[in-house]
């Protein structure tokens, strides 16, 4: 499902990402994990190309961006509709609600009939547990809601991929297990998803596989046992043993 | 002088029925004055301001350097000039070089071009006060550079805008009254015409002040209701 060759991102003089290679098969769950400033969320933010690599290639679905060479700007619009982005601070369209934000999408980008769209952002919204809540502004409803909005929000463009950007990083404790929860139900869905975050537990349940990043570059990967029980290299070591 | 002014109020009763005589019949040739020019030059020019504005706003927070030059160049030299002046070069100057324009259409062009200037002022600090997040969200959902800023930037960059934007509203109408000197006849230039036949330059000025007042008190009631309706998605 992606495909990442050689992946390079420096901005001015700061190299943060310095040759990535990964592959990330349909339907699996990649768990992202490193120390802060490590290039994880730099490498989520190329793969929609919210960041533009510097050199290399990535491949999702059967669509191709090589960045060795000047990237067509109308070709990027089409690529990042292949993934859905999750993001830290929820980025909900505040003027608009629950409903109109995952309306948005379909109905402007796609140009789809708005009572079909309604009808499924309506579903969408329910099966994240926001069915009675589809009226309300961002700013009435608690982070986590917000948050599960946002998921719904990506959903709606029926992504091939999902991307989560330290989506419970902003949350109060109490409100991160509902959005792991959806989370969760997705992957059991069989949605291939890329998840930059610092739940380890979450990791340990639901990643089909962790990579550890640091120094822009991809340390280690491996099963989550693997990882979290006998880490092979001592900088994954050393960095487990800080947050555990 | 206002001792003279006064107690011939008080002690003349002619001068009395005369000024009410003078106030009464002004009045209507004013308010005419108004409703003709002063309220329509000031709609169709902010309208045309506004959209110039965003033109501008927008080229100068583009990626395009020549872009951003012009309007550059644009804003600089008119908030550097006085509106006045502009309004001669418009009026009086162009037809120099063959180019003439009647009255009401030259007060609109200034005018737009002055209201343009200053608000794409505004509605740029506005669209950069919108945090980089929404945009990233909006292309996020394959939205383009273009359906990001319509649906999602300008929308809220407005609610932003609206309260600066009524003070240029405001003295719009205000700078109207410029536009006697450019043979427009809208209602200062009517209180000055009827002021030069009766010589009651205090009451005619007087009733020219307060039409406008009570124009810019209604307009402030209704940037307040503007407020009010875009501020519904937002936690008070």
């Amino acid at each position: 499902m992606i495909k990442i060759k050689d992946l390079h991102k420096q901005f001015d003089q700061l190299k943060v990402l310095k040759g990535i290679n990964l592959y990330v098969a349909k339907g699996k769950v990649i768990v992202v994990i490193g120390p802060s400033g490590s290039g994880k969320t730099t490498l989520l933010r190329c793969l929609n190309v919210l960041e533009e690599p510097t050199s290399g290639q990535i491949v999702i679905d059967d669509q191709v961006l090589d960045f060795s060479q000047q990237v067509p700007k109308r070709k990027i619009p089409s690529f990042r509709r292949l993934t859905g982005m999750v993001f830290q601070n929820y980025n909900l369209f505040p003027h608009m609600t629950a409903l109109e934000n995952v309306m948005e999408g379909p109905v402007t980008v796609k140009g789809e009939k708005k009572e079909t769209v309604r009808k499924k952002a309506e579903i969408l919204l329910g099966k994240v547990g926001l069915g009675d809540k589809i009226n309300y502004y961002p700013f009435q409803l608690s982070g986590g809601q917000q948050q599960r909005v946002g998921i719904a929000r990506a959903l709606a463009m029926e992504p091939k991929v999902m991307l989560f950007d330290e989506p419970t990083s902003a949350l109060d404790p109490e409100l991160v297990g509902e959005v792991l929860k959806v989370m969760k139900d997705l992957a059991n869905e069989g949605m291939t998803m890329v998840i930059v975050t610092h739940e380890m537990r979450f990791a340990r349940e639901a990643a089909d596989e962790v990579i550890f990043i640091d120094g822009g570059v991809i340390v280690e990967r491996g099963k989550p046992e693997q990882i979290f029980s006998a880490p092979k290299e001592a900088r994954t070591q050393q960095f487990l043993s800080l947050i555990q | 002088m206002v001792k003279m002014y006064l107690n011939s109020l008080f002690t003349d009763p002619e001068r009395v029925s005369r000024l009410i005589e003078i106030g009464r019949s002004s009045f209507q040739p004013l308010l005419e004055g108004a409703i003709i020019y002063t309220i329509p030059l000031t709609l169709i020019s902010f309208v045309c301001g506004l959209a110039l504005a965003i033109l501008a706003a927008l080229a100068r927070i583009s990626s395009n350097k020549l872009e951003q030059i012009i309007a550059g160049i644009y804003v600089s030299a008119i908030r550097g000039t006085p509106l006045l002046v502009q309004l001669f070069i418009i009026f009086y100057g162009l037809p120099t070089i063959g180019i003439i324009i009647d009255p009401f259409p030259s007060a609109i062009i200034g005018f737009s071009l002055n209201v343009g200037a200053y608000a794409s002022e505004i509605i740029r600090a506005a669209i950069l006060s919108i945090p980089k997040g929404q945009w990233e969200a909006g292309y996020s959902i394959g939205m383009s550079y273009r359906q990001t800023l319509k649906r999602i930037i300008l929308p809220q960059a407005s609610r932003v805008s609206i309260p600066p934007l009524s003070n240029t509203f405001i003295s719009l109408v205000k700078d109207t009254s410029l536009a006697s000197m450019i043979l427009v006849t809208e209602m200062f230039r009517r209180a000055q015409e009827i002021a030069a036949t009766n010589y009651e330059f205090l009451l005619l000025y007087m009733q020219a002040a307060l039409i406008y007042w009570i124009i810019c008190f209604l307009l402030s009631i209704v940037q307040g209701r503007i407020e009010n309706r875009l501020d519904r998605y937002v936690s008070s």
